[in-house]
């Protein structure tokens, strides 16, 4: 019999507010140590926290956007426990009552298949500083400017079976992060990152102790870990071992996962409601206010690419999957025709980007130049073979695309008379090919094309050069 | 001219008229400190310098004509209120070098008003007890008797008013600590409903039950100083959106019709009988004064000490965490690693009582024991919450004994906390449900101790505590007695 495995993932998204969740200090990444902070995320005697109402309206947007239940009251706590980069001695999270109650995600597999995944919970919490200790001898350095940033914790239920949807879930849960404009995403930069609940059972059977897998900053990783993982539990449990419930850390450079602690010594982390803090109330026209904001969302809009653009369910959930991917499409495709626009943005460009290591939004050719380029298709000024030979060079080199076909003379030749007399002059300079083609070897058009093609430098529109050979070609002299 | 006995309206009238100068009554109060503090302890710092100053400024702005009722009038701060540039010690070794670099809100808005700090008072370290015993700085002693505690946890303030070395300070009452010492100390003081005075900049002990308020002489004083204290603060959020009000314009209401109310469980075992009878006296001038007064049950008042010291503890354990070694707390020296460095500097740093209300609060929050106390001390307290709500649908205000007895020695009680934790069996309760209450004078002991009478009221009812006690010392002179102290002056 073989092993189910079971996956839950816990995500911590850095909500990109302009201040932190309970001062006014700023929350841009990589000041000066220390220098983004004031006595409340000090932790100076006597500060209070007062909470930053648009970290509330992103959560609220998370929660909109995945169907949840929005608690109209919830709860801040306490977790208490020390650490040199937690000022405070605890931080402020939510606990029993959390902001944004139960929920769901619709991922697509590959093959067409499509998952609910189900989302526990999500709550505001505040982020620690950072613990420095490579850059003194003997000493730590204590960097506070990230103590207080805001985290939206999203809790998912242990709805997983396989590491693959355990990565369409984190990258849908990316995108839609994007979408919303509540979070950047950067996994470097620890924007946006992931722990994984894995256990192991046989199916139908409960489910299996689990180790929960920390420090998961890639896509990649997180598919690397679980894989590992689960051969590791698996390694156990079928030499009669047991799985000992745990933190485990992943090690990139290692590929592998290693015990951090075990239950036994996890804390007690003491939570209760924070006194400095009220129940956070939501009425229904805070909650109406941020539905009004929203922006079109990932699954509505690949609806929508597909009715509108004429796209495969396939091509619509590529170019929809970020949101910078589908505005800039959105941008080609308008004014020429869907499925071109999508053939030039999947394959060219993407292809372009991937082989370059450069994300969408550092795109060197603007949405407007690669219209520019598929119209010139469109109206027959230059052929898709010359297209694609601009395009590498205005990716790599810039320029425009007129002015690169005027200057090179790539403009296709449709006259007529022109293409007649090269057409003339191939026949005319290969007569056993024309008497084999007569004789029924219908495979030598291809020979014709191809030398009228090289003739004209690849100028000559190929559709008139086809019609033009079979015309002469069949005419008996 | 006996400046120190002066109230604040004196003192006003003093300046206006050109009597002395705000320099001169400052020069005049630092002198008596000088004389008097090493008697009491009742300062931990002495703000000589900034004081002068600020005196100074005073004076140019009486001489431009200003008249804010506050300016230039003389104040001192407890030591747990952070005051930039002026050490904050919250009376621990902990503090014992700690510069805030920031005011709390309450010292921005009395310096604003233009008053003139004389310096932090001492009591008890983190706020916590009530005798002023556990104070890093020693212990205060009781103007009216100096081998007596002042109460505690602001017996700086209540004897540093008591004594006439500042005719008003600020304390701060978590269970009790501004109306115990101003009952053992013969004063007036008021805490405030929860939500009336900014919380931020004031050093939390437990955050849902701290609240700070004025110490003082008279009613009228408390109310000059409130009225300056109270104000909506967009920094606490907890601080309520009508904090703000006049606290002086209703101080003349006459009494006639007031429903007073005299809770049975105020009245029971323990109370002293000298006490006691001061009490009575008190409620018997409140009915000549027109007051109706009645016999109402607060029954689960016998529950609000154990309940305190369950949830004031769990709040104090996490607000403390802070003061961990690591910034600008006290840092043990013989560390080896970061586990010593918490425990050790923790250790060095904090006082007994400290540690043990640490240990009681982690215990009662840890899993396992949470829903068997933390959670049945919430419980507990909502239905002392409704025990108040009840009374106040048939009374205004209800009326008792501030304290079980009046000052007692000096380490009289500190073998026994649980005996030192019965010392604010009548003021817990009022904290926990968030209402405010005040306590003045109302007689002595045969010893020449004073006693202290409460008022409570419904939220927001501060004015008419405010208003009934205004009546009553305006009818009794036990608010006017001083205590005999050696100045070695003539
Ligand atoms: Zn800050």
């Amino acid at each position: 019999m073989d092993w189910e495995v079971v996956i839950g993932l816990e995500v911590h998204a850095q909500l990109n507010t302009a201040t932190k969740i309970f001062c006014g200090c700023s929350t841009a990444f990589g000041a000066e140590p220390n220098s983004h902070t004031c006595p409340v995320c000090l932790a100076m005697p006597g500060a209070l926290p007062v909470l930053n109402a648009a970290a509330v309206d992103k959560a609220i947007a998370l929660g909109l956007a995945i169907g949840a239940q929005l608690n109209r009251k919830s709860i801040f706590a306490r977790k208490n426990y020390f650490y040199p980069d937690l000022p405070k001695g605890y931080q402020i999270s939510q606990y029993e009552l959390p902001v944004v109650g139960r929920g769901q995600l619709t991922v697509q597999m590959g093959d067409g298949i499509e998952k609910v995944i189900g989302v526990t919970r999500a709550h505001l919490e505040e982020d620690a500083g950072k613990s420095l200790h490579e850059a003194f001898v003997g000493q730590s350095g204590i960097d506070l400017n990230r103590a207080g940033t805001p985290l939206l914790e999203i809790v998912s239920e242990p709805d997983m079976r396989s590491s693959a949807e355990a990565v369409a879930y984190l990258k849908k849960l990316h995108a839609l992060v994007r979408y919303l404009e509540i979070c950047d995403g950067n996994m470097q930069e620890g924007s946006f990152r992931c722990d994984a609940n894995v256990s192991l059972r046989r199916p139908g059977a409960p489910f299996g102790t689990r180790a929960e897998i920390k420090n998961l900053n890639s896509f990649r990783f997180l598919e690397k870990a679980i894989e590992y993982e689960i051969l590791r539990q698996k390694d156990i449990l079928e030499s009669g071992g047991s799985i000992v419930q745990e933190t485990r850390l992943y090690d990139a450079n290692r590929d592998e996962t290693r015990s951090m602690r075990s239950k036994e010594e996890a804390n007690d982390y003491r939570y209760f409601p924070d006194p400095d803090l009220l129940p956070l109330v939501l009425d229904e026209a805070r909650i109406e206010k941020v539905r009004q904001g929203l922006p079109e969302l990932p699954d509505a809009k690949r609806e929508r690419f597909m009715q509108q653009y004429q796209l495969s369910a396939y091509d619509a959930g590529v170019l929809t999957a970020g949101r910078d991917l589908a505005d800039y499409y959105e941008v080609v495709a308008d004014g020429v025709e869907g499925k071109l626009a999508a053939n030039w943005v999947m394959g060219d460009l993407l292809g372009a980007l991937n082989k370059a290591g450069v994300e969408i939004q550092d795109c060197p050719v603007p949405a407007e130049k690669l219209r520019l380029l598929v119209q010139r298709i469109e109206d027959k000024t230059i052929s898709g073979k010359i297209a694609k030979d601009i395009f590498e060079e205005i990716f790599h080199q810039g320029g425009e695309v007129d002015a690169i076909i005027d200057s090179r003379g790539l403009r296709q030749i449709t006259d007529v008379a022109a293409i007649a007399a090269m057409v003339d002059a191939i026949i005319a300079a290969n007569p056993q090919q024309v008497a084999g083609f007569r004789a029924g070897k219908d495979k030598l058009l291809g020979f014709f094309v191809g030398q009228v093609m090289k003739a004209s430098q690849g100028k000559a529109n190929p559709d008139q050069v086809n019609a033009l050979l079979l015309e002469r070609l069949q005419k008996a002299d | 001219m006996d400046l120190h006995h002066f109230s604040l309206r004196q003192l006003r009238e003093g300046l206006h008229n050109k009597n002395f100068s705000a320099r001169e009554l400052t020069e005049t109060l630092l002198q008596r400190i000088h004389t008097l503090n090493p008697q009491l302890n009742a300062f931990i710092t002495v703000a000589e310098a900034t004081a002068l100053a600020s005196a100074a400024e005073a004076d140019a702005r009486l001489a431009k004509g200003e008249s804010g009722p506050l300016l230039g009038l003389p104040m001192a701060h407890k030591d747990i209120f952070c005051t930039a540039d002026l050490p904050t010690t919250c009376a621990s070794k902990m503090l014992e070098n700690f510069v805030a670099p920031y005011s709390a809100t309450v010292v921005e808005r009395l310096a604003a008003a233009g008053m003139v700090m004389l310096g932090k008072l001492n009591m008890d370290e983190f706020a916590m007890g009530s005798s002023n015993e556990t104070s890093y700085f020693g212990p205060v002693h009781n103007p009216w008797n100096v081998d007596m505690v002042p109460g505690g946890s602001s017996g700086g303030s209540a004897a540093a008013v008591a004594a006439g070395l500042v005719p008003v300070a600020t304390g701060t009452d978590t269970g009790g600590s501004i109306r115990q010492p101003a009952a053992l100390c013969g004063i007036t003081g008021i805490k405030p409903t929860y939500g009336r005075v900014s919380r931020f900049g004031m050093i939390a002990f437990a955050s849902s039950l701290d609240q700070g308020g004025p110490m003082a002489r008279s009613a009228e004083d408390c109310a000059l100083l409130l009225d300056a204290m109270a104000a909506h603060d967009p920094r606490d959020s907890t601080s309520h959106p009508a904090a703000a009000s006049d606290f002086l314009r209703g101080l003349d209401r006459p009494l006639q019709g007031l429903r007073v109310g005299v809770p049975e469980e105020f009245f029971g075992e323990g109370l002293d009988p000298e006490v006691a009878a001061a009490v009575q006296a008190g409620i018997d001038q409140l009915a000549k004064l027109g007051a109706s007064v009645q016999s109402i049950r607060l029954p689960n008042n016998p529950h609000a000490v154990s309940t305190y010291y369950v949830l004031a503890p769990a709040e104090a354990s996490s607000n403390l965490s802070r003061f961990d070694g690591v910034r600008y707390t006290h840092r043990s020296h013989a560390v080896e690693n970061l586990d010593d460095l918490y425990r050790k500097s923790r250790y060095e740093g904090f006082g007994a009582e400290v540690r043990r209300r640490i240990l009681v609060g982690a215990y009662v929050l840890s899993a396992g024991y949470y829903d068997a106390y933390y959670l049945k001390a919430q419980q507990v307290r909502s239905l002392i919450r409704e025990d108040f709500r009840r009374a106040f649908a048939e009374v205004d205000v209800i009326v008792g004994p501030t304290t079980p007895g009046p000052a007692f020695g000096l380490g009289a009680k500190n073998a026994d906390p649980v005996s030192m934790y019965l010392a604010d069996i009548y003021t817990i309760a009022v904290n926990l449900a968030g209402i405010p209450a005040l306590s003045m004078p109302c007689g002595f002991t045969r010893s020449g101790l004073p006693i202290g009478m409460q008022l409570m009221g419904d939220y927001f009812a501060d004015d008419l505590l405010l208003n009934v006690a205004h009546r009553y010392q305006q009818e009794t002179d036990w608010h006017l007695a001083r205590p005999n102290l050696q100045t070695g002056e003539a």
